[in-house]
């Protein structure tokens, strides 16, 4: 029973139109296990967040989501060149994101802050040149 | 009150349809896909004039009961296939944001 429930995704990072589909399917699973529909807007809007993210900064990379019996585990990682300063990218508003992407009504610098609205802990590993690890956590 | 009474009493032009007797709750209005994403919630009609299809998804997970795209903003044909596909009601209006927001309320009271 305490084996947790895992899902594995690919984040394309060549199609910014595509960006979505795991966190769509995400939200179609967690339907099917019963999870209540607050926890799954949580957890795919989080990891939405996440996904756009990757696509933007880093071409991509892959989002692991485990469900155990009193939290999901949200696990993003990519080989981006990542995050010079976390605290200023944690700040509403704050955004590197170039103009083609905010014409597309990403790029306001809430990416961070929502995953962190939205989850009840996140842990953000970054190294230059190196890529971006963030661990999300919604109790359940 | 249902997507399809709103459409009916503020002239709405449908572009897809996926389940008219939808009751939403409370508006939105907003363009800044994540501030949205942060702000909206379930059951809004969701005002906007932006037509990429990163709005399906938002609406998606938003789970909004209703776009409303104002100032006769459309869809391209592919955008409107994954509204279709992902069961998003979508529908446009020559009206501006603020005049489709007012609308509404007045409809509300």
């Amino acid at each position: 029973m305490n084996e947790a429930v895992k899902f594995h995704f690919v984040v394309d990072g060549d199609d910014f139109t595509s960006a979505g589909q795991a966190s769509v399917q995400i939200k179609k699973n967690l339907r099917q296990l019963g999870i209540s529909p607050e926890t799954i807007r949580k957890v795919s809007i989080a990891m939405y967040e996440g996904e756009i993210n990757m696509v933007i900064h880093a071409g991509g990379g892959e989002a692991d989501v485990l469900i155990y019996e009193d939290r999901i585990e949200i696990l993003l990682t990519d080989n981006g060149p990542g995050i010079a300063n976390i605290d200023l990218a944690m700040q509403e508003g704050f955004s590197t994101a170039p103009d083609n992407i905010r014409s597309l009504g990403f790029g306001a610098g809430m990416g961070l802050p929502n995953m962190k609205r939205y989850t009840d802990s996140m842990q953000i590993d970054s190294a230059l040149g190196k890529g971006t690890r963030i661990l999300m956590t919604v109790n359940l | 009150m249902t997507v399809a009474e709103i459409a009916r009493a503020l002239s709405l032009t449908p572009i897809t349809v996926a389940d008219a007797d939808r009751t939403f709750s409370g508006v939105y209005v907003g363009d800044l896909l994540s501030w949205v994403m942060g702000r909206a919630k379930s059951d809004n009609a969701w005002i906007t004039i932006m037509s990429n299809v990163n709005i399906i998804a938002v609406a998606t997970l938003v789970d909004v009961a209703v776009i409303l795209l104002a100032e006769g903003v459309t869809l391209d044909e592919s955008v409107r296939q994954t509204a279709e596909q992902k069961g998003v009601n979508v529908y446009t209006s020559e009206k501006t944001a603020y005049e489709l927001a007012a609308a509404l309320a007045g409809l509300a009271t």
